[in-house]
């Protein structure tokens, strides 16, 4: 079957020995790859109630077919394990070059096990693969330890790598690739840094057969011209990058500011878009295939480098009451040296700030650094702090619930199953906190990005206030991320692709014959099969909610003045939608029509 | 006559004005303030008065703040 290499590579890091296995290919099918395919195996070989930083834990580095296949954004991969933040399934995405190459080595999927004595790092250089000392990497930043890798290994190989922060187990850790694209979120990088795993390098001399070059020009000559035309993939995202949707949040007044506490920043257009383009900006990044170019290459003082996303201006800036865009740009520098995910790491320094405010944090815990809504100081410092586990660091390396549970507060934790919600308002945008209640890994965006029909009008307009139809976009958008997330290409493609065109690529791939719906049925069993998952670890229904203050303390002022999440208005239904009981458990029948 | 705001944003921004307080005739449409100060309704993805997606039929308010983007996302 085209579209797949079909070897996994099975590393047991206990002794230290590796094995090739044979990708089952009718399984593959069935799943896709990517994270479809690691959350099947995570369901296969781990017992879901594994603690997740112990050896029995595992971590699967997922390729998908398009996955260094000549299609758009085809250089996507997937981290798969057990979360120590959430406890639950944790798959996270990442970009940049390193995933296509591990396709280019041969391989489709890594699957670690155990945990080394030592600290080593992987290298395979196509057949060739070895575990190798990290002794001299261990403690070193993301970018020292990539370069160190770069130079003692082949020319052009790729680095993914965990910093200090998956090192001292920090429970928001990121795995970094490419020095600053990260798998961020459900603290992955923790479980690679609790097996002593500190890097893969990797070097791939192959490419993946394709079945038919005609029809694979065909196809990129249609998708590629639909990416093109369209406003956001075409113009939009190329031009600001992500961090246009500052402004647009503001106005609509759903930016959430000063941990939840407001929703409208009145010094947005200082970290928005539109001044990191017209002041910061040196150049524009893409990942592998990219046609869209939405990373920020920028230069602050005499520092340059890879510039903050959106949800980073927001993590840093609104949400801490900052508004002083060099800050943000080192703090987020910081979290890519310490390997720390940016959203959960500005939301807790958010929330430490409330517990400091209210008197929860003493003075003699800040040892001399500022913790104050719109002070920008010292958040690159309590960054480092985090990720080398010192002081109050330490704990708010945890994140923001446990943070707050250790003072007895976790109200001021603005999570959903312990994962840090992103910078969307979700009293101002009923559909996405719907997304947020019912997320797989919590308090997550990107498993159904409801903010295209809510705000961007695409592919359609809703209103944002409204909750009848959500819970169907809902399931619908959820469904159709973890296809994409199971393909291998980038979610933006999702601005300008639908489901029928998924399965054109997939079909012109790897030889399937898919449609649209066919790919929303997948989706629904990936869906279905993390459910399970996060059901078998403990994770009860009762935890798809939202914090208290969503739900109950009204946004103050601004355009969404007035309003709460009406989750109860369509929890219910969106459980019916799903097929679930109305405890929100999938039923026996729902389980054996997905062939579950 | 009433007075209003408008916002522009992203590629909107020309000469890098990103917002002016403008008087203008009651009874006035967004389509027809869109006219009046040059830009065109096809670049304009989204339309918010006062934070709230707005028709361009919608006739103005003393007040309202009219915010224009082109299109644009993220996550």
């Amino acid at each position: 079957m085209y579209g797949y290499n079909g070897k996994i590579l099975r590393v047991n890091l206990t002794d230290g020995s590796w094995k090739t296995e044979e990708l089952d290919l009718e399984m593959a099918k069935k799943f896709i790859g990517g994270r479809g395919l690691g959350t099947k195996m995570m369901m296969d070989e781990v017992d879901p109630k594994v603690d997740p930083l112990s050896p029995e834990n595992k971590l699967f580095v997922v390729t998908g077919p398009m996955t260094g296949n000549p299609v758009a954004t085809g250089g996507r991969y997937m981290v798969v394990t057990k979360s120590p933040l959430s406890n639950t399934i944790a798959s996270s995405n990442s970009g940049g070059k390193w995933g296509a190459e591990l396709k280019f080595s041969g391989w489709d999927i890594i699957a670690f096990e155990g945990k080394s004595e030592e600290p080593v790092y992987l290298s395979i250089d196509d057949d060739k693969v070895e575990l190798l000392s990290a002794a001299d990497l261990w403690g070193t930043t993301v970018s020292n330890t990539t370069k160190k890798l770069e130079e003692k290994h082949a020319d052009g190989c790729k680095v993914l790598a965990i910093g200090p922060g998956g090192e001292n187990l920090s429970h928001i850790a990121a795995i970094m690739n490419d020095e600053d694209r990260a798998a961020g979120r459900s603290g992955v990088g923790a479980v690679m840094g609790s097996k002593n795993l500190k890097a893969i390098v990797v070097k791939g001399s192959g490419k993946p057969d394709v079945p038919d070059q005609d029809r694979i020009k065909e196809l990129n000559k249609k998708q590629l011209a639909k990416i093109k035309e369209n406003g956001v993939t075409g113009e939009g995202l190329p031009t600001y990058g992500t961090a246009v949707l500052v402004n647009i949040l503001n106005e609509l007044g759903s930016l959430p500011t000063n941990n939840f506490q407001e929703a409208h920043f009145d010094k947005a257009e200082e970290i928005s878009g539109e001044t990191l383009a017209d002041k910061y900006l040196i150049k524009r990044t893409a990942c592998y295939r990219c046609p869209i170019g939405c990373g920020r290459y920028v230069k602050s003082g005499d520092w340059e480098g890879g510039g903050p996303e959106y949800e980073t201006l927001w993590s840093f800036g609104s949400d801490c009451g900052i508004s002083d865009m060099d800050s943000i740009i080192m703090a987020n520098y910081w979290c890519n040296e310490m390997g720390i995910d940016t959203i959960s790491a500005g939301a807790t320094i958010a929330a430490a700030i409330e517990l400091y405010q209210k008197g929860y944090i003493k003075d003699e815990e800040l040892d001399g650094l500022k913790l104050e809504f719109g002070n920008g100081t010292d958040i690159a410092e309590w960054v480092k702090r985090m990720g080398y586990g010192q002081g109050l660091g330490a704990k708010m390396a945890q994140g923001s619930y446990r943070l707050a549970d250790g003072y007895g507060v976790p109200e001021f934790s603005m999570t959903v199953k312990k994962l840090e919600m992103p910078a969307y308002d979700p009293r101002g945008i009923m559909g996405i906190g719907l997304n947020y209640a019912t997320s797989n890994r919590g308090g997550c965006h990107v498993r159904g990005y409801t903010i295209s029909p809510e705000v961007l009008g695409l592919p359609e307009q809703l209103d944002r206030f409204d909750t009848k139809a959500k819970p169907t976009w809902v399931k619908i958008f959820q469904d159709l991320t973890a296809a994409i997330d199971s393909l291998g290409v980038c979610l933006f493609t999702s601005f300008a692709l639908g489901a029928d065109d998924y399965a054109e690529m997939y079909n012109v791939i790897a030889g399937t014959d898919f449609t649209g719906n066919d790919i929303l049925a997948i989706g629904d069993r990936i869906y279905n099969i993390e459910k399970q998952f996060n059901l078998l670890a403990g994770v009860t229904p009762a935890e798809d909610t939202l914090p208290k203050r969503l739900l109950n303390d009204p946004i103050p002022e601004g355009p969404s003045e007035g309003w709460v999440n009406k989750l109860d208005e369509m929890l219910g239904e969106y459980y019916k939608e799903r097929g679930w009981g109305e405890d929100g458990i999938p039923t026996e029948a729902k389980l054996k029509e997905l062939g579950l | 006559m009433i007075k209003i705001e408008v916002r522009y944003f992203a590629t909107l921004r020309i000469d890098d004005k990103k917002k002016e307080a403008l008087e203008v005739q009651e009874d006035t449409s967004v389509d027809t303030l869109l006219g009046q100060i040059g830009v065109n309704l096809e670049d304009v993805a989204i339309l918010l008065v006062n934070g709230i997606r707005t028709p361009p039929e919608y006739i103005l308010k003393d007040g309202d703040v009219v915010s224009l983007f082109p299109p644009v996302g993220g996550g």
